[in-house]
């Protein structure tokens, strides 16, 4: 066929999700990805003999409980297995833990603090709050406010009213929420700094921002809008890696009809008369479709596959302004045993939950000053998963595959990265996690890094930015990807947006995926 | 204790964190090991997890008569059953009601083993008369563990130093574990990959520790009863005295079930003469049972809207229960039915619930509603019929 319905540039998880979508709606789609396997920043690859590595994203967030139904992506392979502790080690040699076990997590707070033991639960409770206020608007099509379309007002008048039902004291809360960082929100509950320091460098994940920057707290809600969905558990490490997420939703679009064509590059999409007809492969073939959908990030999206005189110039240079810089690095270790840690010594359960290196909020800020000044951190902050110990097929049994998220890694930095910046910024990360895990460099088999320049050229994400565009107040919701586009139509008719860089983004979630189908099938294509 | 406690105790007994035990015909397995049974259910779906399920009543059946008197009491057709060959089979009183479940395994032209969830040693004997028969109750003697999940056969394979690729679904063989002489088959109660290892009591412990030694790389996990129990409603397996009542048990005519009304019509022979309950069964047949048991799966929007009316999340239970609760016509008021066992797949990210219904309700597809309590308040969720089971993944049998 060379007529389609639609064609989703881009198979990530999101493209693949707006795919199926379409295609259980009985439209003919055709998905065309520029790498040899689908997946983007979603891709689980074996670059060590035996040793699979999540290469990028590496657990699942909020993957909506709905689309694993209306896909049915367990039946297509999709198992999310649950990562319930972590640990930050501290340069004490004590360490903080968070265990599955509600008691147990108190009990070990109450060692550092018997305050903080029981401002967290009062704590969890005005979160619970914030995340179920919050949680409605990741599955809502941001109205435009300055907009007096009916469905806008619509939009608004539903979003002023669950607002104001929030009441005064949550409604500051929430105000609260949206304008500090995430240390001084902290500050206002906590005492005990690693435990400030862990829960607030969760909040600076994707950003180019620091614990103490303003704006952060509100990430601090992401983790509560997981525990909301409880026994849901969206939340978790996903079997044979991120890949196989994206192979589920890939599965499950096939099985609705989708076609999906790898090494399938498209340079351009096709305008005629304002009107998207279809794209013109890096080949040269042209394949034509009645909507044309893109899952790339905002910049690609509009400056790459389109020429600039195919859009409104206000609406340019909003894109223009988007930001994207990238800050973060990954490492993937093939190990030949697992590190044991100075402050909980041996292998056991700790393994199978994360380890936050974090051991305070001063060490995370400094790594942030490195990074304003253009350096990757010298000792960073990361969040390292040991993926065989959740699924043994990761890597050839009694060995192991560790997963270091490192922030921050600027993708701008002094002098452009290097390959020997590449080695030098590897092993300030293996040092600083030998400093808590003396001998752990022995058990390294294989080492892979990746630097943000690295994430742009493989997966193709702008200044390799994980969140296809920086999660930050001033880009979300009716703002992401700019004023007045946020609902997924773009200013080319029949041409469509349905990645991360669209409102809700971030993570492996395909909400912003399904709302696009969800968009392109109310408007009829 | 003055239950008992299995062969395997000694190793499970340390395992136990919070002393969470269970009773199970008159001894002791674990409900969980860890404080939560979640990580032990998902090693059933990932990796393998490792249960202890000597508290099985087991026979020994032998002589020239086995067959003949095995077939004379279960609905499946033993005469016509291979050697190492495993059958499931539910049987029957004289009126066609179901008295039990269980396996029979055909050790040999005369020797099977039958295992069941109620003693059976009287049942037999009432049916062996004049027949050359020998039945040894060996459920002390006979202890056994089932190892269940993808990684189960890699597992096995290992401590068996043997190939295991060509055993199928439903077949046994005797093997040897580092030097314990073990029987195989390839069973299980999760519906998934799994085998069943039956082993002489006495050598319980050193077969647990060469199946734990060799698993540990390959994520083995001792799980328990929670965990099973989550496992066998996805795979839509029937517990007794949970989801149907044995005929020798129940007090009221209306408590007991046929077969036919379980979901157990494959199981009733039409190709052998004379068993217990035949007549009534080939009547019931003719006429179409009344009852079918089959899956629910309750709908989410509605569970999440019940809980919204009172401003909170939605719940789920954590885990799966064993109540009758009620089913009722899209309507809400006429009761169709009633659903026995329920819980929250982790898997498959779904409410589900194996029920009872009038069997003109049961086709799927077909829309109810489910009785939840909701802060304290009867609601109805919506829920919709769904085939059994409802997670059979491929391995279970290739």
């Amino acid at each position: 066929m060379t007529h389609y319905d639609a064609i989703v540039i881009g198979g990530g998880h999101n493209g693949l999700v707006t795919a199926a979508y379409l295609a259980r709606a009985n439209k003919s789609v055709l998905v065309l990805e520029r790498r040899p396997h689908v997946g983007g920043a979603a891709v689980t690859e074996e670059i060590f003999p035996g040793f699979k590595f999540s290469m990028f994203s590496y657990v699942v967030s909020l993957l909506r409980p709905e689309i694993i139904r209306d896909l049915e992506l367990p039946r297509h392979g999709l198992h999310i297995l649950p990562l319930e502790s972590t640990v930050t080690p501290m340069e004490n040699g004590d360490y903080l833990a968070a265990w599955g076990d509600h008691d147990e997590t108190r009990r070990e707070l109450y060692r550092h603090s018997p305050r903080d033991a029981e401002a967290y639960d009062e704590y969890g409770r005005l979160m619970h709050f914030m995340a179920q206020a919050v949680k409605p608007i990741l599955g809502m099509v941001p109205p435009d406010p300055t907009s007096f379309a009916p469905s806008d007002l619509a939009g608004l008048l539903k979003l002023g009213k669950h607002f104001r039902g929030l009441g005064g004291e949550r409604l500051h809360a929430l105000v609260k929420l949206m304008t500090m960082s995430s240390a001084d929100f902290l500050d206002e509950w906590f005492e005990t700094d690693v435990l400030k320091a862990t829960k607030s460098a969760s909040g600076i994940i994707g950003t180019f921002l620091g614990p103490r920057s303003p704006g952060t707290a509100y990430v601090l809600l992401h983790h509560y809008m997981g525990e909301l969905d409880g026994v849901f558990r969206a939340w978790g490490f996903a079997k044979g890696g991120t890949g196989a997420v994206s192979e589920a939703i890939a599965s499950a679009g096939r099985s609705f009809g989708a076609e999906i064509r790898c090494d399938a590059g498209v340079s351009k999409v096709l305008v005629r008369n304002g009107r998207a007809t279809g794209v013109v492969l890096e080949n040269g073939d042209e394949l034509h479709a009645k909507t044309v959908v893109s899952s790339l990030d905002p910049r690609r999206t509009f400056l790459q596959l389109l020429e600039s005189d195919q859009l409104p110039s206000d609406f340019v240079s909003d894109i223009k302004r988007f930001k994207f810089r990238g800050s973060s690095g990954k490492v993937n270790l093939a190990l030949d045993a697992l590190p044991s840690f100075t402050c909980m010594p041996g292998v056991g359960r700790q393994h199978r939950g994360a380890f936050s290196i974090s051991p305070s909020l001063e060490y995370v800020e400094r790594a942030y000053d490195d990074a304003k000044y253009g350096e990757f951190s010298r000792r960073p902050y990361m969040d390292i998963v040991f993926p065989s110990m959740i699924d043994p097929g990761m890597a050839p049994p009694g060995k192991h595959v560790m997963s270091i998220f490192v922030q921050y890694a600027p993708y701008n930095l002094n002098g452009g990265w290097t390959d020997a910046k590449r080695e030098a910024f590897g092993d300030a990360v293996v040092n600083t996690v030998e400093s808590f895990a003396p001998g752990f460099t022995s058990h390294i088999l294989h080492r892979q890094v990746i630097t943000p320049l690295d994430i742009e050229r493989i997966t193709g994400l702008s200044e390799g930015n994980i969140f296809a565009g920086e999660l930050a107040l001033h880009q979300l919701f009716f703002l992401r990807p700019a004023p007045g586009w946020a609902k997924f139509a773009t200013p080319v008719r029949g041409f469509y947006q349905c990645g991360s860089g669209t409102h809700p983004g971030g993570g492996i979630m395909g909400a912003s995926g399904r709302l696009a189908a969800m968009r392109i099938l109310k408007d009829g294509t | 204790m003055s239950l008992r406690t299995t062969p395997f105790h000694p190793r499970t007994g340390p395992l136990s964190e919070g002393q969470a035990w269970r009773r199970w015909a008159g001894y002791v397995v674990a409900s969980s090991y860890e404080l939560s049974h979640d990580r032990e259910y998902h090693a059933i779906r990932n990796a393998a997890a490792l249960f202890d399920v000597s508290p099985l009543y087991k026979y020994l059946v032998t002589g020239k008569g086995a067959a003949r008197l095995l077939d004379h009491v279960v609905t499946r057709n033993i005469g016509k059953a291979k050697v190492g060959q495993v059958l499931y089979t539910p049987w029957c009183d004289n009126e066609g009601k179901q008295i039990d479940d269980g396996t029979i395994s055909v050790l040999g032209e005369q020797t099977f083993r039958m295992t069941s969830a109620d003693p059976t040693l009287r049942w037999l004997h009432l049916n062996a008369s004049g027949l050359e028969v020998t039945i040894q109750d060996v459920s002390e003697s006979t202890a056994a563990v089932s190892l269940q999940g993808p990684s189960s056969r890699e597992i096995l394979q290992i401590a068996a130093e043997r190939d295991l690729s060509g055993l199928k679904y439903f077949r046994l063989t005797s093997a040897k574990i580092r030097g314990v002489p073990v029987t195989i088959s390839r069973t299980g109660y999760t519906g998934d990959l799994g085998y069943e290892v039956w082993v002489d009591a006495g050598q319980a412990v050193p077969l647990w520790d060469a199946i734990v030694e060799t698993g540990t790389p390959y994520g083995i996990t001792p799980a328990g009863m929670l965990a099973l129990d989550v496992a066998r409603i996805e795979a839509g397996l029937l517990l007794i005295e949970v989801d149907y009542f044995s005929s020798r048990h129940a007090l009221i005519e209306a408590q007991k079930s046929s077969p036919l009304e379980l979901g157990l019509g494959w199981t009733v022979a039409t190709d052998k003469e004379r068993y217990n309950g035949q007549a009534a069964l080939d009547a019931e047949r003719t006429r179409g049972p009344a009852w079918q048991f089959t899956g629910l799966t309750v709908d989410w929007d509605s569970l999440e809207q019940l809980y919204a009316d009172v401003g909170l999340p939605p719940r789920l239970p954590s885990q799966a229960w064993r109540t009758s609760v009620p089913i009722y016509d899209p309507g809400g008021r006429t009761q169709l039915g009633y659903a026995t066992s329920g819980g929250w797949s982790p898997l498959l990210k779904r409410y589900m619930a194996l029920a009872h219904l009038g069997a003109e309700h049961a086709k799927p597809g077909t829309e109810v509603r489910m009785e939840v309590t909701v802060e304290h308040r009867r609601k109805q969720a919506k829920a919709h019929v769904t085939p059994l089971p409802f997670f059979n993944p491929e391995r279970k049998r290739a």
